[in-house]
């Protein structure tokens, strides 16, 4: 059975009161035993893998240097006979028999390598993608566990400071209200920043004489001696 | 990266957040440190931070099952589902009997995409509750 299957039947069967782990930390310890061998084969794995692919590259350089001498003595007997000296040439031609004798056992020895190697390699592949396998599993049995332990920390700490989680519909109306309360403050603020502008607008104006004009008190004696006068 | 130092680092930008917010945080005690994380002006509905072996998990609780209305569960499920890809870096989860939105990051996650997971995980929050205010009491 998969670690998620066991996660979700925990779950389905209740295992997720606080304090109930999910998958018991005998289990977990067992587990992380698993992934430690398993790091463990790969390691050897690996490293056999490294001397038989270092057998294999010796025994490809002894067959192509015996193939070389093999070639090189075909010449000789070649030469030989030429030369009329069948004696030599026999010889040169038992050594090269001997040679090709060694050329077969190395290419016998070197095809072994080559399957080995291969093997090793499938198997590292194979441990690879178990280790990975193991190790998400572990990851998802560690992450259950620690998000069911800050939940219940959570939850411990709401309880022992006499708050509580608000309804979520309660929580969005006040969250929005304070919203609308700052919204509505930062809007005040600018209309009260316009009009403070236009008023000092409507002052320098007044000033430099120009919209509307306040009576002065002279203006008023002035129109008073005008009336007067006529 | 531990939740102290994202705490540090929160509650010392004050004003100056990349992303406009203002983050308080308190460490809440247990056997796995957790990270209360109040987004300024809406402490109703607060995130909690936690730094597991390979990886940094946010969680914001959104309502509980109690509160769901049973004959419209189906539906919200389905609406959960369409959401969960669209919904900016949020996902939905269930924790218990409380249904949460979640974002998880890599520990090697710099301040800047912790600020903003934050960030965007408040704002995915007040939408969802919003949006889903229909399938609930």
């Amino acid at each position: 059975m998969g670690i998620l299957n066991k996660i979700l039947t925990a779950f389905r069967g209740g295992a997720t009161e606080i304090g109930q782990n999910i998958v018991d930390a005998n289990a977990t310890r067992i587990f992380e035993q698993e992934i430690r061998d398993a790091e463990k084969h790969l390691t050897k794995a690996k490293r056999e893998l490294t001397d038989v692919m270092a057998k294999e590259m010796q025994a490809a350089r002894e067959i192509e240097r015996l193939k070389r001498t093999i070639a090189e003595h075909e010449g000789y007997a070649t030469q030989a006979l030429e030369k009329h000296n069948e004696a030599l040439a026999l010889e040169v031609a038992q050594k090269i028999a001997e040679l090709e004798q060694q050329l077969e056992e190395q290419q016998t020895a070197n095809a072994s390598f080559s399957d080995h190697a291969a093997r090793l390699k499938d198997l590292v592949k194979k441990t690879e993608r178990q280790l990975a396998d193991y190790q998400r599993q572990l990851s998802m049995v560690k992450t259950t566990e620690s998000v069911q332990k800050a939940t219940a920390s959570i939850t411990d700490s709401f309880a022992s400071s006499n708050s509580k989680l608000l309804n979520a519909k309660d929580s969005l109306e006040r969250i929005k209200a304070r919203q609308q309360q700052f919204d509505d403050r930062l809007k005040a603020a600018e209309e009260l920043e316009t009009e403070n502008s236009d008023k000092s607008l409507k002052a320098k104006l007044a000033e430099a004489g120009i919209g509307e004009q306040k009576t002065s008190a002279n203006d008023v004696l002035e129109r008073l001696k005008a009336k007067k006068g006529s | 990266m531990n939740i102290h130092t994202i705490a540090n680092h929160l509650n010392g930008l004050g004003d100056n957040s990349s992303t406009g917010q203002r983050f308080d945080c308190y460490p809440i005690d247990g056997d796995v440190e957790v990270l209360q994380v109040n987004v300024v002006g809406r402490e109703e509905i607060p995130i909690f931070v936690s730094a597991t072996e390979n990886q940094i998990l946010c969680i914001s609780y959104l309502w509980g099952e109690d509160e769901v209305v049973q004959e419209s569960r189906t539906e919200m499920f389905e609406t959960m589902l369409g959401l969960n890809i669209p919904m900016p870096l949020s996902s939905f989860a269930k924790i218990d009997d409380k249904y949460v939105l979640f974002g998880a990051l890599s520990l090697d996650a710099s301040m800047l995409e912790i600020e903003q997971e934050l960030s965007v995980l408040s704002d995915n929050c007040l939408e969802v509750i919003d949006e889903m205010a229909d399938y609930l009491k």
